[in-house]
């Protein structure tokens, strides 16, 4: 089982970025569970949404208390005390930044990777949503799941314009990161 | 067919294949998506029924009444503080016997006010005289709402299909939802046999004297006893359409031989059937899931129970004063067993809190205190609280 928890702010798009992951892992026949704890539901207010990933059924329904991944949709979360909990040892961090890990955070640069998810957004969809972008390179980077299923996820939740726009984006944020990069992690944690 | 779907998602689609008449329901969290994605399924023409926008929560239960009384399959749903703005309404609908279908997306209760998921609401309306279903996963609250309508039409006896708040609702996950055929087998269209019609009139809701108000309530509760025949009979029915089991009254599972169970009431039972599994050096134990509260199964539960020394209750709600809701009725159910086991009663989750996974092993941990705890809630954490509150 992989455990997931993704940060961000009320309209970035985090529950729905659970869902999308989650709804790629059942897609590929896998058992996937994505919830969100939400708090005060305001645009801008922190809020965190927890994703497992397994290939049996799951039942529990507690909160992610020790994730081997974070995906972090506002690097200013960072500085949020209790973001970065209970990661495991060896687990590993996305964050939606312009510039460098190092420059984020001395302590865990060395399991963090950063992405211009807000950047890329706003380049391919005019609106500055990361949580897709975020999404392709997170599976870019543990190849958990294949990035057609991301795309199928996102064609059960898009048409038209936006889905051509989202598709493009994912092929393009994918390309940014080193494939397979993770993938000890994300076998290691489904062990 | 197996979908990735959050609960509320999954809800609406079920309570269409059902082909309700008439469905009135005013929002509030955390069952707002359920009504949001039936009016969308409504405004899309997926499907065709009167969707009563109203202005409050016991405006919605009142339509449903009038509706069902006139014949009609109806729905509504609601949670928390709606809950009890319907409440006067709930008791008439259960004490008229009207067969209508609701959801309760379980939430706490102000004051303080929360938004987050325990059971007080439902609890709060255990003696309306509904059938309480309690629904451990998404799948579950599905395949219940389908059975309710079956129950509900058979028995005359509104039934309450319990589903936590947020943390089924909002929790997307594999769900099978049925294809309409196999949903249009198992409910053929509904005729109520007390429908109002004009052309033979009849009245309910008349003033009831002394000389039959005793009656009358011993039928109703009569009846929610015999009605335990009809969902173990809707769940057998429904089990052999859709191939899928939940359990009728109640669910046992693990050890047969074991010494110590463990009951609870809704999703906490998933979260304890994982950490049984992950726990075997804790030692044998045996989980039950309550599925009925209302009518409370006494047969089904004792049966249950056999063999047990102990039993730990863990319940999303108290009655303050009073104590574990569950936790009492069940020292009251085994009672008359000739080895009752001893009943520890604990409120868990109230508010939303987190129930991890290791209230399995706290639960246990319980059972070896000198004298069971009358009640208490097990992961309240004291030291917050002035000394003279604790």
């Amino acid at each position: 089982m992989i455990e997931v928890r993704i940060h961000g702010r009320g309209g970035q798009g985090n529950v729905v970025a659970a869902y999308l992951l989650a709804t790629a892992a059942i897609d590929e026949g896998q058992f996937g569970q994505a919830f969100p704890a939400f708090g005060a539901e305001r645009r801008g207010a922190p809020v965190v949404a927890f994703v497992r990933v397994a290939d049996r059924a799951l039942h529990r329904r507690d909160q992610v208390q020790h994730p081997a991944f974070l995906i972090i949709q506002d690097q200013a979360l960072l500085h949020v005390p209790g973001v970065t909990d209970g990661l495991l040892p060896d687990g590993k961090i996305l964050v939606n930044a312009s510039v460098p890990a190092a420059s984020l955070n001395g302590g865990l640069a060395a399991n963090m990777i950063t992405v211009p998810a807000t950047a890329m957004a706003k380049e391919f969809l005019g609106r500055p949503v990361p949580n897709t972008a975020l999404l392709a390179a997170f599976l870019a980077l543990t190849e958990l799941l294949p990035i057609e299923a991301l795309l199928k996820a996102l064609r059960e939740r898009f048409k038209g314009d936006i889905l051509e726009r989202n598709t493009r984006l994912v092929y393009h944020a994918a390309d940014q990161v080193t494939k397979g990069l993770w993938r000890e992690v994300s076998h290691a944690a489904s062990a | 067919m197996r979908q990735a779907l959050e609960g509320s998602q999954a809800i609406a689609q079920t309570v269409a294949l059902c082909r309700p008449q008439v469905i009135a329901a005013y929002p509030i969290t955390p069952q707002t998506h359920i009504v949001e994605n039936i009016a969308k399924l409504v405004a899309d023409d997926k499907f065709e029924c009167d969707f009563v926008s109203v202005e409050s929560e016991f405006s919605a239960a009142s339509v449903v009444l009038g509706a069902a009384a006139a014949g009609s399959r109806t729905y509504t749903a609601s949670a928390s503080q709606g809950i009890l703005l319907m409440s006067e309404v709930l008791y008439n609908i259960a004490g008229l016997r009207i067969p209508v279908v609701m959801t309760c997306a379980n939430r706490a209760l102000s004051a303080p006010l929360s938004i987050w998921n325990d059971q007080q609401d439902s609890m709060a309306v255990r003696d309306a005289g509904w059938i309480q279903l309690y629904c451990a996963d998404n799948q579950e609250a599905v395949d219940t709402t389908i059975q309710a309508y079956r129950i509900a039409e058979r028995t005359e006896l509104p039934v309450m299909v319990c589903m936590d708040g947020f943390t089924l609702t909002h929790t997307l996950e594999p769900i099978d939802i049925p294809e309409q055929a196999q949903v249009d087998e198992f409910l053929p269209p509904y005729t109520f046999s007390r429908a109002l019609d004009s052309r033979n009139p009849i009245t309910v809701g008349t003033l009831v004297s002394p000389d039959y108000y005793p009656e009358a309530r011993h039928a109703h509760h009569q009846a929610l006893l015999n009605a335990q025949d009809e969902i173990i009979r809707a769940h057998e029915d429904w089990s052999a359409i859709s191939g899928r089991s939940c359990c009728g009254l109640l669910r046992t599972e693990g050890d047969a031989d074991a010494k110590i169970g463990i009951l609870t009431l809704g999703s906490v039972f998933g979260t304890l059937y994982e950490a049984r599994a992950a726990h075997p050096e804790l030692g044998p134990v045996r989980l039950i899931k309550l599925r009925a509260f209302r009518p409370f199964p006494v047969a089904a539960i004792q049966e249950a129970c056999a063999g047990l020394t102990d039993l730990v209750v863990l319940e999303r709600a108290l009655s303050p004063g009073g104590g574990g809701i569950v936790g009492n009725e069940m020292r009251a159910a085994l009672a008359e067993l000739p080895d009752a086991p001893r009943v520890h009663s604990y409120a868990v989750g109230l508010g939303g809190r987190d129930v991890p996974l290791d209230i399995y092993a706290r639960a246990l941990a319980a059972v070896d205190a000198p004298t069971p705890e009358r009640f208490a809630v097990l992961d309240a954490e004291l030291e917050k609280l002035p000394a003279a509150d604790r």
